[in-house]
């Protein structure tokens, strides 16, 4: 895990080789196409990209027409103003009438860093997975994310991919990608962690750590939202005494509430822990700041896994 | 009123500072916050009725910056103006700073709306200006919006309503730079003829050939507002204006000077 990419660079990469693919695809960026790096996409396939200027409405219900014309739109912009500003577009123009458009966002979570507070997305997956029908996948790397491009395209009706900034670590493994089956990376005996996005490298230093300390987890990558895997989570929980989530998301409505309700539902007599922003909006700072004082770095992480186990 | 001369040396002061906070951030958005300089500045100084040190006073003016990203020129003129210590620009879109990377309310003394979603702010200023004419209070609404901003739809619902009441106490100033962020407004979406469209939703129109020049913009401020309508001040401006290599640079929207850079652009503002 040594190379460092960011997600939203691969996110840019898997449309321009999807596009050459698929004459079908094409894609919708709102004046942020340097940032999202749909630009990758448009440089290659100038006239299958389409800007919408600072439009996210517009953009979103353009896609659904453009879905009923026979295309595979992708559209982008920061996840603030993709899931947020145009959620009645995305709800009622894309997912009411299932139509086969794929919003890619990036920028979401508090690693956004500086800009701040009003753009750092910490609510998308709670409103994305709400919406009926609506697929949600969150690449935890760059390797990843070529493969969740191709899945989302390769179905049929409305998906969200939720797309990280900065640059994070890429895992060695080629690892299968299905979208709503968890990708179990280590196997342990004490706790289970569920984590999704940038998150799951976290878990996983985590786990090492606690290895070398003779404390085995198992840590699976959530990278379907919805639907979730119910069971790889039934499986894993049945086998040991905690369940605990990672995201870097709100604790409210995400990941840690998907594998909460699965817990539930099932009557799973297990501790459960969610780990993710305490229901509070982010601020401006560097994202490893940041990260730190939302209680997601990977020190803190750990340390709050040690408090479930009591160790 | 404020010496002109005395104005134009404030201005630089503002642009110094705008080319500081974003190199100490070593992040922001200083072409969109060059180009406003005059128009924020002009209009503080000049024309409204606040006062730093009671920066809640009832009945004060309002200001919404509706292009939120040009938070350092406005954190500049509210800093220069005594609102809070200048110590604070150093803090910058640090973590636990009242100096956001967009503004928010919350946090500093004489910023009345949190913005950096484009389109929103105009909206609010809109409310403002009802709720200050619902109470029949003199209190006059300004807000500062960007070029790439108006393909927002919103500022348009906004300025329906906006003519819908009649609201004369409204100002919107729009910063057209001609530039956003994936290229020059044509590039990207044409806006097409923004004076026909701002006077079709029955604004009155003031046109500026120059608005980095103070004297133009302090005269447009200075004319009356027509009696029911709300008044649009459409600013032909420079991006990055004042920095030789930052101007009409679409490049400089959202990139911090370096340490190079920021001394350069310090040396031409000294000159
Ligand atoms: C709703 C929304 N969409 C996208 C953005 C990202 N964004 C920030 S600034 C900007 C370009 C703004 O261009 P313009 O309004 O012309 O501003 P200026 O040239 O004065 O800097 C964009 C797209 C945003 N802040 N809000
Ligand atoms: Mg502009």
């Amino acid at each position: 895990m040594s190379e460092l990419k960011a997600i939203r660079v691969a996110y840019g990469e898997a449309l321009a080789s999807l596009g050459e693919e698929n004459e079908k695809v094409v894609v919708l960026d709102a004046d942020l196409a340097h940032a999202t790096m749909t630009a990758t996409f448009g440089s290659k396939f100038p006239e299958r990209f389409f800007n919408a200027g600072i439009a996210e409405a517009n953009m979103v219900d353009m896609s659904a027409g453009l879905s009923t014309m026979g295309y595979i739109p992708f559209c982008s912009t920061f996840a603030v103003f993709g899931a947020g500003r145009a959620y009645e577009q995305v709800r009622n123009g894309v997912a009411y009438p299932n139509f086969n458009v794929k919003l890619g966002m990036t920028h979401s979570g508090i690693t956004l860093g500086e800009d701040g507070g009003s753009h750092q997305a910490i609510e998308d997956m709670a409103l994305m997975r709400v919406i009926p029908g609506m697929t949600v996948v969150v690449p935890c790397d760059a390797n990843e994310t070529h493969r969740a491009v191709k899945a989302v395209a390769d179905m049929k009706g409305p998906a969200y991919l939720r797309l990280a900034r900065l640059p994070s670590p890429v895992f060695e493994e080629d690892m299968p990608f299905e979208i709503g089956k968890a990708n179990v990376l280590k196997e342990g005996k004490e706790a289970v962690v569920f984590a999704c996005g940038i998150m799951v490298a976290t878990a996983l230093e985590c786990a090492k750590r606690l290895e070398s300390e003779g404390i085995s987890i198992t840590v699976v990558n959530m990278h379907t939202i919805k639907p979730i895997d119910q069971n790889c989570i039934l499986k894993y929980a049945s086998g040991c005494n905690h369940v605990i989530t990672v995201e870097e998301h709100s604790t409210i409505g995400g990941l840690g509430d998907a594998v909460g309700e699965v817990l539930l539902n099932n009557k799973c007599n297990v501790s459960f822990k969610k780990i993710g922003v305490e229901d509070r909006f982010g601020q401006s700072g560097k994202p490893e700041d940041l990260l730190e004082e939302y209680g997601l770095s990977e020190k803190q992480v750990y340390n709050q896994i040690k408090g479930v186990l009591n160790r | 009123m404020m010496d002109i001369d005395e104005l134009k040396k404030i201005c630089r002061e503002i642009r110094k500072d705008i080319i500081n906070m974003t190199a100490d951030a070593a992040s922001g958005h200083p072409g969109g916050s060059l180009s406003a300089v005059e128009l924020m500045a002009g209009l503080f100084y000049t024309q409204m009725k606040v006062d730093p040190e009671n920066p809640d006073m009832e009945d004060r003016d309002r200001f919404v910056l509706s292009k939120g990203h040009a938070a350092p020129c406005y954190y500049a003129v509210l800093g220069e103006m005594g609102f809070f210590d200048k110590a604070e620009f150093k803090n910058f879109r640090q973590l636990h700073s009242i100096l956001q990377g967009h503004p928010d309310a919350k946090k500093v003394p004489g910023i009345d709306a949190s913005t950096g979603s484009l389109g929103q702010g105009i909206s609010i200023a809109v409310g403002m200006a009802l709720g200050a004419k619902a109470q029949k209070k003199d209190i006059k609404v300004y807000a500062l919006l960007g070029d790439g901003e108006l393909q927002e739809g919103q500022v348009w619902e906004a300025c329906m309503a906006a003519a819908n009441y009649h609201l004369d106490n409204l100002t919107i100033i729009i910063d057209n730079n001609g530039l956003q962020i994936d290229g020059t407004n044509d590039q990207v979406m044409s806006l097409g003829d923004l004076s026909s469209k701002f006077k079709a939703f029955g604004f009155q129109v003031l046109e500026l050939p120059d608005g980095n020049n103070l004297e133009e913009v302090l005269a447009a401020y200075s004319i009356s507002t027509m009696e029911g309508k709300p008044k649009c001040i459409l600013a032909h401006t420079v991006k990055g204006k004042g920095i030789s290599f930052m101007e009409n640079q679409v490049g400089w929207h959202g990139k911090a000077p370096n340490e190079e850079e920021r001394q350069q652009a310090l040396k031409e503002l000294e000159a």
